[in-house]
């Protein structure tokens, strides 16, 4: 199908961008990649009247490289960002998420934020975040927030970002220096959407794990000073209260049994 | 700020195999569309319209991207090409299309120039792809007659190892 009628604005800055949102709000939808945004556009699912394209704000591709994580901009694309050297090498796991995320064609696109703001339970993207306990700067004309990526995602496909508001930036915090990180999926297919997406932090014995696919967001667990005799238990306890949904991919009961086999699997494989 | 207002047709601009292209659009039309009929490009195939079957895919800058989750708006300034930019003057393939042909690398036929638009941005690179690298970056294309083996044989022979090339 194609997309309904709408009016394209095209800023220059972010804060033309702002101010165009401050005027149309809900009845406005930003775009960057699109690759989320436009096949909701072709199917109808959305029906925006103004459509703020922010894809050519230089202000918004930036990724910056600091001793504590990197800052991707709104503007950064999921490609651009794998090809950044020193970004990976920081945050490893974002390299290996990405490979994950949709295919090569739609992460020449898509961008890294965007990915954050339509907020699906099952992408990689919102589930590193979680876990590395990143950050999301948002702007309106009345200034700027940052918000925890667990107080931004507030359910599927909803985010704490008001409608006059923009995503600027999004921030993900390297791990501490003497942890591993390890990431596995479950799809259908290599770039499909997930089934099940895992991806954990040890640092000795203490364990960070965050599921991704089985609840409306990302969850994360802190497992300090873990016993490995007792993660199976741990993983069954965390599988009954994600609980899980079936669907035409997989049932409920199949997705508990991913989080305990293959996050042991995980677990024990990031604990060696 | 540039605002394109809904219903009415803007200039648009853009450097199209080679060649300058201005036309005018709708805020709303997709790339893949503007292609097919302003252009008259209609190589570029449209299939599924949500990004899901790849046919419809173009480089942008280079870049294999999905044409039905582009505004046409969206390409102003860019260089874009598609399928009618591979075979030569004298309406020659080239070693993509060939090893294609070659290998009978199609059944319809319809998944075709989006499939040889991700092998040529692939090509570019001027490296070599393992046969695990090649089937990843056409994951993201979709063949419905089920031909994909020897779309594989067909984009190793050019992309392959370098013994598997030379034969």
């Amino acid at each position: 199908m194609k997309p309904a009628p709408f009016s394209l604005l095209i800023p220059d800055t972010i804060d033309e961008a702002v101010s165009a949102l401050a005027e149309y709000g809900d009845a406005a939808r930003v775009i960057a990649g699109g690759q989320s945004l436009m096949a909701m556009m072709n199917m109808r699912l959305a029906e925006p009247d103004y459509l703020i394209d922010i894809a050519r704000i230089n202000e918004l591709k930036r990724i910056e490289v600091t001793p504590k994580g990197v800052s991707v901009g709104a503007a950064v694309t999921q490609s651009a960002l794998a090809s950044h050297a020193e970004a990976m090498a920081k945050v490893p796991l974002i390299a290996e998420a990405l490979t994950h995320v949709g295919h090569v064609q739609t992460r020449n696109r898509g961008t890294v934020c965007g990915s954050l703001c339509h907020a699906d339970p099952s992408a990689e993207l919102p589930l590193l975040l979680c876990l590395l306990e990143g950050t999301v700067t948002l702007r309106s004309t009345q200034g700027e927030r940052t918000l925890s990526a667990e107080s931004f995602q507030t359910g599927m496909l909803s985010t704490a970002k008001r409608a006059d508001e923009i995503v600027v930036s999004a921030f993900f915090p390297a791990a501490p220096k003497n942890a591993r990180t390890g990431f596995h999926e479950i799809a259908r297919r290599h770039g499909d959407f997930a089934i099940v997406a895992l991806a954990c932090i040890v640092e000795e014995r203490s364990v960070r794990f965050a599921v991704g696919g089985v609840g409306d967001t990302p969850l994360a667990v802190n497992w300090p000073n873990l016993d490995p005799a007792s993660l199976d238990e741990k993983l069954n306890a965390l599988a009954w209260r994600l609980g899980g949904y079936d669907d035409i991919h997989a049932s409920a009961r199949y997705r508990r049994e991913l989080i305990r086999r293959a996050g042991a699997t995980l677990i024990r494989e990031t604990m060696l | 700020m540039r605002t394109l207002k809904d219903g009415q047709k803007h200039p648009i601009s853009f450097t199209l195999n080679g060649e300058e292209v201005d036309a005018y659009a709708e805020p709303r039309t997709l790339l893949c569309d503007f292609l097919r009929h302003e252009i008259g490009a209609s190589g570029t195939h449209v299939a599924c319209e949500h990004g899901v079957c790849g046919a419809c895919t173009v480089l942008v800058e280079g870049k294999a991207v999905r044409s039905c989750l582009m505004l046409a708006a969206q390409a102003e300034g860019a260089t874009v090409e598609t399928i009618e930019s591979l075979s030569n003057t004298d309406d020659e393939f080239d070693d993509l299309q060939a090893a294609f042909h070659e290998h009978f690398a199609l059944q319809c036929g319809f998944c075709t120039p989006g499939f040889l638009m991700t092998l040529t941005m692939l090509k570019r690179t001027g490296r070599r792809y393992s046969e695990a690298e090649i089937r990843d970056a056409l994951s993201g294309n979709i063949c419905r007659c089920t031909g994909y083996k020897e779309i594989v044989d067909a984009a190793l022979t050019v992309l392959g190892p370098d013994s598997l090339a030379a034969e």
